[in-house]
């Protein structure tokens, strides 16, 4: 049965930005709960906590989701990726971070690592060949989709900014896809 | 949040066994509907049975040339498949147009289909909502239902399907299969869904405990012209005020197969039988298809604020058809 359950907790183990974290979670708690409060990693955020924003993405095994809405024994032994682990081990930022820093791809930033996480897993989906609502269906399936305007913007649509910051966040996007 | 008990069942057969033992159990999926609805009070499950990893996440051609999608496929990858885009383009369509991409990246093909509608008064529990609890009344009748039904409601409810895909599986003569206590059993999507009538807490026709395990479409080898469209308050990410599935087939002038479902204007998705009826054999004309869609649309029965739908409704039809038949008319 994957984790072990008592009750109403179980033990869970998630490979949090290349580290393994075994904890003890109540099966009620949200991944974005136990990545803010329980292991310290306030880059996800929480903006509606129902699916309503995209604040709250981050990667699980290299696929964007919304972490409000994930239950975190449900991910036992997964790998969780967050904006605290998009540089890696060194001091350079990771070059979409570094695109939304010349761009001014934000301006309160509550929405920005959302708009990060689900940049890099929307880029990870074209290049798998994913569609989406603005693609065009007479092309190959099976085939990367390249990334104009239109597409970023549809693709990131999961992701609100307050600030209205999008042609800039479109433009990072478009810097790194280059 | 309520307490739940959490399980991981690794077959079919243990999954519907937990659920029997537990009183209270709710079966997982994606969990983005389901911990929605907790988070809001909706849902109270005493367990979950988490059944998002059983080894239901296939998409497959059967040897009759049929095509199984297993129930824990998620929305994503089902929509960017190969034999779905090359021959139901109309169900990775209408999966394309709903929610987001990381919503679809969590969402399954089972959960999809139960998800429960976005009317306001059925998420708030200070509202009376019938669909809630049963015998509280109807909050929208009467209230706030500019996004709500305008066919095949009762006084008991107005409320809408939110599903998309459910849509497109409806046109597409898709079955989902379930298994249960009792065994194994088919329907069509297209009468999955149930209206309203006295008992709008019955969403669809699934029996308590069984499990949806695969959407099974129908054989299609060489694919037929098929399209989704949505009309929406936003260009992304919102529910559909109106959409509609379609698939035509031409033959010789005339057409020879029509499937067509309405979404976002009732308590399941509409499949538009009389306006079939009147296409088969017709040319594929403008007038043929106004004259069609008119039929069918003349069932509607608008609420006091949503009468736009009726031709928001009807515009999107007759743009599909005449597209999906432009190479036959030209
Ligand atoms: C902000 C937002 C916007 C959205 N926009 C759209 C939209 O535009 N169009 C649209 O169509 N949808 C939309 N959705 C809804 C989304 O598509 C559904 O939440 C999703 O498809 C549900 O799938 P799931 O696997 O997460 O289901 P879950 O939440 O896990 O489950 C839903 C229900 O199905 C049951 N269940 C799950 N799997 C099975 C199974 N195999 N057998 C039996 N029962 C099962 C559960 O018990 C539960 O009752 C939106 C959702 C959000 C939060
Ligand atoms: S329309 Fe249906 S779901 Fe909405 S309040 Fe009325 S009974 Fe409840
Ligand atoms: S906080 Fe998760 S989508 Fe808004
Ligand atoms: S930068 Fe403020 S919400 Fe996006």
């Amino acid at each position: 049965m994957g984790s072990h359950s008592h009750g109403h907790h179980s033990d869970v183990t998630l490979r949090v930005n290349g580290k393994p974290r075994t904890l003890t979670v109540d099966h009620r708690r949200v991944l974005l709960d136990v990545l803010r409060d329980d292991l310290d990693l306030p880059g996800a955020k929480k903006g509606c906590d129902h699916g309503q924003c995209g604040a709250c993405t981050v990667l699980v095994d290299g696929r964007r989701v919304n972490s409000c809405l994930l239950l975190a024994v449900c991910l036992d032994g997964c790998d969780i990726t967050t904006v605290e682990g998009l540089a890696g081990d060194g001091e350079e930022p990771h070059p979409l971070q570094r695109a939304f820093l010349e761009r001014d791809g934000f301006q309160c930033g509550y929405c920005t690592p959302g708009q990060i996480c689900s940049a890099l897993g929307a880029v990870a989906e074209a290049e798998a060949g994913h569609p989406s609502h603005v693609t065009d269906p007479a092309l190959p399936s099976g085939r990367p989709v390249p990334l104009d305007r239109d597409e970023i913007r549809e693709r990131l649509s999961g992701n609100l900014c307050r600030c209205g910051a999008y042609p800039r966040i479109v433009e990072a996007v478009e810097d790194v896809i280059r | 949040m309520k307490p739940f008990a959490y399980v991981r069942p690794g077959s079919v057969e243990e999954a519907t066994d937990a659920y029997a033992s537990r009183p209270g159990a709710r079966y997982l999926g994606g969990g983005t509907n389901l911990v929605d609805l907790m988070k809001l009070g909706v849902e109270r499950p005493a367990a979950l049975i988490d059944v998002s990893r059983l080894p239901l996440d296939a998409v497959e051609e059967l040897p009759d040339g049929s095509v199984r999608v297993g129930a824990t496929v998620r929305n994503s990858d089902l929509a960017a498949h190969p034999l779905v885009r090359d021959r139901y383009p109309a169900l990775s369509q209408a999966l394309l147009a709903g929610a987001s991409g990381q919503l679809r990246n969590a969402a399954t093909t089972g959960g999809n289909l139960l998800q429960r509608t976005r009317c306001p008064y059925f998420q708030d529990l200070s509202k009376p909502c019938n669909k809630r609890e049963p015998g509280s009344g109807c909050g929208a009748l009467e209230g706030v239902h500019r996004d709500h039904a305008v066919l095949g409601h009762s006084d008991h409810c107005v409320a809408t399907h939110p599903s998309d895909m459910a849509v497109a599986l409806a046109a597409l003569d898709a079955r989902v299969e379930l298994h249960g206590p009792e065994g194994t059993r088919s329907v069509p999507a297209a009468g999955f869904h149930r209206l309203p009538g006295d008992h709008p807490e019955r969403d669809t026709e699934i029996e308590p405990g069984e499990l949806i395990t695969a959407v099974v479409l129908p054989a299609r080898p060489a694919g037929l012209p098929s399209a989704y469209r949505k009309a929406r308050d936003r260009a992304s990410y919102a529910f559909a005020l109106a959409s509609v599935a379609a698939v035509v087939e031409v033959t010789d002038g005339v057409v020879a197969y029509a499937g067509l479902a309405f979404g976002g204007v009732a308590h399941r998705p509409w499949r538009a039988r009389r306006a079939e009826e009147a296409l088969l054999g017709a040319a594929p004309t403008v007038a043929a298809f106004e004259h069609a869609v008119d039929l069918e649309l003349t069932a509607a029965r608008p609420l006091r604020d949503n009468a736009y739908k009726v031709p928001l409704a009807r515009g999107l039809a007759l743009d599909v058809l005449a597209r999906l038949t432009a190479s036959a008319r030209a």
